[in-house]
């Protein structure tokens, strides 16, 4: 897709700016930058990625190579909305083990059907 | 572990016991400024602490050797491909004034859907593997200790696994990392919204550990088509970032700005790059600024990449800079090697010194074309974030074409990168999280069902990496051949057999530079040279630089190539060197005790200008330090040096000798030593001779106390004097 192509028209775009102090255009600069992320970080807020929960697992003890199979598993199962720290955690309680042999029996390919039942 | 000056750096050391190795502190170090602080001769206004252990800039030694360092970070990028060759590349630099040691991913580990584990040899860089960046760092913790000055480590969490590096550098200790979604968005077409999402759990991470980040508006500056008209968007770069970072939770004083000036002479470059680095720096107040050097604009040479540079850091010190970025000045022409990292870190601090307080003497014009411009570059940035609005916020802006245009804007010629918001790499991964979503650990940024409560998130199970890093899973290697050990063999053999090669990156490469100039219109002599090259035992001789000095009267070339043989340090004739006293150590023992020196060219012999060199306070030569000289001219004969020496008490004779027809040089010496024996002088009298034939072992065995020969310089003289006359208790 080709974008748009305009004469450099700065002349007459920034009269409408040339009344505002420094510290009026400083402070518009801003105002417009913080609207322009706030869409970006509400999405951040209520969603998720694999490379997040992995970020969770490793957090949570495991590592680079058992994160990543874990998170593999969860997506394939459609679960990783949940969050895999939490499948993983509430694993652990239900079965009264710590959190690292929850993963690993998960590992195991053991638990699968449990998980947040 | 300890590291000693005279010893090399034990890579085995590092690596042994790694698995159980912690880093001793997290966040970044500033350094510590000294106001007025006087060092050597001087009073400095714009320094910080010194070191215990540096190499000083070369011409320190006329001022005391002093070694003064400036106030803001200085950076040093290392990108060798194999870290264990990286960590002396790390230790060179620090004792060069590095405390900013920025390590350079291998190519492609953006597009990695994960982290990388074991010591993999990388290409451009190195892969950013836990094993790596905890080596490095207890090199580092090792290398921090020896020059006194903490060391901030640095690399990138960016691409694919961004909040995972983050982790990764939060438990290991790194101290500063680069962090810009826009940069997978535009640079490396990696999904937007996954770079987006991403980026917030990252910086939370970032903020909790006190990592210093940078962002990646610098990068627009070295692809735009003319960088001079980018600025506009750069405010925006950088305003995205930062925003996004403090919605993330990220403090302000964790966030530094990513910010080069855009041209290089022969661009009119401080008219084009002060209004811009001005304008920044008053709309991003609050914020740190990592001042970088340009590489839009660099070739191959690097004396003229070194005055770019240099004006670079001029502009840093008329506006500020809390970190002061090098680029090697090899940059433009190969991946820098390592003795260009300690070159571009001795231009800024060069230059720094140099500017030191410059600006309690001038200030910016506050009317004129400066304030003008300024204002107009505040200007067109606002209406390139109102166009962002207006085309319907970030993802659709970046759709549209509006980033990385060439125009200047709000001009806009058509060219900029075009991005599909639903496509790029990790397309399709970002998932949206459920009312019961949950993740159990500290520094998680947005919904969870564990946030908000009374104890930590991790409370449940104990805690987590971050509060209990022996949970931490170490991987040690992954690959039985690509790794440190496997690469380790051949240099760890050929230390222990005494063998010496040449090297520019890795350990023994064998990569030498000849400089060549050849009398001949360029396309012939780039031939002539390349094959002057190979007849010098050259293998693979390639031109990396080239400038025409005239069409018709010559070229001259550097040529790179491999110099494939290794020295046996034991079949070596090396003769013990002394290092030369300071001047100040001279001075201090000759002033106050009036020695007298009688010198003279002896024989027939009129040659005077090499006892001129030694002599003359104006050539550097001793008398500066003191000495009463009785310099007696040319074709003097023996006798009559021996009479003055009698006559004035001298402590030393210094005879010239050139002509060496029939050794007629060697006779004079032998018989001034005859003579001086003869006359029950030689005890007290220290005998000297120099010439471009003699030799410090010919002249001892022909009876004299030293001899010197070309190259020789009144230092060299005068602190063998005074270690002479020390010795005999004068």
């Amino acid at each position: 897709m080709k974008s748009i192509e305009r004469p450099d028209d700065f002349a007459t775009r920034r009269q409408r700016l040339q009344a505002m102090s420094d510290e009026e255009l400083h402070a518009y600069f801003w105002s417009l930058a913080e609207k322009i992320v706030a869409p970006l970080i509400e999405e951040a807020r209520t969603h998720t990625t694999p490379s997040i929960e992995r970020s969770v697992l490793l957090r949570m003890g495991f590592s680079s190579i058992e994160a990543g199979r874990l998170v593999e598993g969860m997506t394939a199962c459609g679960l990783l909305g949940h969050g895999a720290g939490r499948l993983v955690l509430e694993l652990a309680k239900t079965k009264g083990v710590s959190v690292r042999e929850a993963g690993t029996a998960l590992l195991e390919g053991r638990h699968w059907e449990e998980l947040l039942l | 572990m300890k590291l000693s000056p005279d010893q090399k750096l034990d890579v085995l050391e590092i690596l042994n016991d790694l698995e159980h190795y912690r880093p001793r502190r997290k966040g970044w170090t500033w350094r510590k400024p000294v106001e007025d602080q006087p060092i050597g001769p001087f009073v400095y206004n714009d320094t910080s602490e010194g070191l215990k252990h540096s190499i000083p800039l070369p011409s320190a030694h006329a001022f005391g050797d002093i070694d003064p360092q400036c106030n803001c970070v200085i950076t040093t990028e290392i990108a060798s491909g194999r870290f264990e060759d990286d960590l002396r590349r790390m230790r060179m630099a620090a004792w060069h004034g590095a405390d900013h040691i920025m390590v350079i991913r291998t190519t492609g580990q953006s597009h990695f859907d994960g982290l990388i584990e074991g010591t993999p040899e990388g290409v451009g860089g190195i892969p950013i593997t836990r094993k790596q960046v905890r080596a490095t760092r207890k090199a580092l913790d090792a290398i921090e200790d020896e020059v006194g000055r903490p060391i901030n480590f640095h690399s990138y969490v960016s691409g694919l696994a961004g909040p995972e590096m983050a982790v990764l550098f939060a438990e290991e200790g790194v101290n500063g990392t680069h962090q810009d979604p826009q940069y997978n968005v535009l640079y490396r077409d990696i999904n937007m919204h996954r770079s987006f999402v991403d980026a917030a759990e990252a910086k939370k991470i970032l903020a909790d550990a006190g990592i210093l980040q940078l962002d990646g508006a610098h990068n627009a500056n070295a692809t735009a088509k003319e960088a001079w008209k980018v600025t506009p968007e750069l405010f925006i770069q950088h305003a995205v970032n930062t925003a996004y970072s403090r919605a993330a939770g990220m403090p302000p004083e964790l966030i530094a700005l990513s910010t080069v000036p855009p041209t290089a002479p022969p661009a009119p470059k401080i008219r084009l790059d002060l209004p811009y680095a001005v304008a920044l720096r008053e709309l991003f107040q609050g914020y740190r600024m990592r001042a970088q050097q340009n590489t839009r604009y660099m070739e191959s040479d690097t004396m003229e990449a070194t005055i770019t540079h240099v004006l670079d850091t001029l502009i840093s010190r008329l506006t500020s800079a809390d970190i002061q970025s090098t680029i090697t000045p090899d940059e433009g022409r190969n991946i820098p090697w390592h003795y260009n990292n300690v070159a571009g870190v001795n231009t800024a601090r060069q230059t720094l010194m140099g500017l030191d307080g410059l600006m309690a003497m001038i200030e910016l014009k506050q009317e004129g074309p400066l304030r003008d411009q300024v204002r107009e570059l505040k200007e067109r940035a606002v209406l390139f974030l109102e166009e962002i609005l207006e085309n319907g916020g970030y993802y659709a802006a970046v759709e549209a074409g509006q980033f990385v245009d060439s125009g200047y804007y709000p001009e806009r010629r058509g060219d900029g990168i075009v991005r599909d918001p639903e496509g790029g790499d990790g397309a399709g991964t970002v998932v949206p999280r459920l009312p019961d979503y949950g993740a159990p650990v500290c520094s998680h940024f947005g919904h969870s069902v564990y946030a908000g409560a009374e104890n930590k998130p991790c409370a449940d199970y104990g805690g987590c990496t971050l509060c209990d890093p022996a949970k931490i899973q170490y991987i040690d290697e992954t690959d039985p051949v690509d790794n440190v050990s496997t690469r380790l063999q051949r240099p760890l053999a050929e230390r222990a057999a005494g063998l010496l090669r040449p090297e520019v990156e890795k350990h023994g490469d064998g990569i030498v530079c000849v400089t060549l100039f050849v009398p001949e219109r360029p396309e012939i002599a780039e031939e002539v040279a390349l094959e002057l090259a190979r007849h010098m035992g050259l293998q693979n001789p390639e031109v990396i630089s080239r400038r025409l000095m005239h069409p018709a009267e010559g070229s001259v070339f550097e040529v790179k190539g491999i110099l494939d043989m290794a020295i046996e340090i034991a079949q070596l004739p090396i003769h013990g060197q002394e290092v030369p006293l300071s001047d100040g150590e001279i001075e201090a023992f000759v002033r106050p005790r009036e020695i007298h020196i009688v010198a003279a060219t002896v024989g027939e012999d009129e040659h005077s200008v090499g006892i001129h060199e030694i002599l003359d306070i104006k050539h550097g030569g001793i008398e500066k330090y003191g000495f009463h000289c009785h310099y007696l001219g040319t074709s003097v004969p023996l006798e009559r040096v021996l009479d003055v020496a009698q006559e004035t008490g001298a402590s030393a004779v210094l005879i010239s000798t050139i002509v060496t027809h029939a050794d007629v040089h060697k006779h004079h010496m032998q018989h001034l030593q005859e003579l001086a024996r003869e006359r029950g002088l030689r005890e007290g009298l220290i005998l000297v001779a120099g010439g471009t034939q003699v030799t410090d072992e010919m002249a001892r065995a022909c009876g004299l106390d030293a001899g010197f020969g070309r190259g020789t310089t009144g230092r060299d003289v005068a602190s063998f004097l005074v270690r002479r006359l020390r010795e005999a208790g004068r």
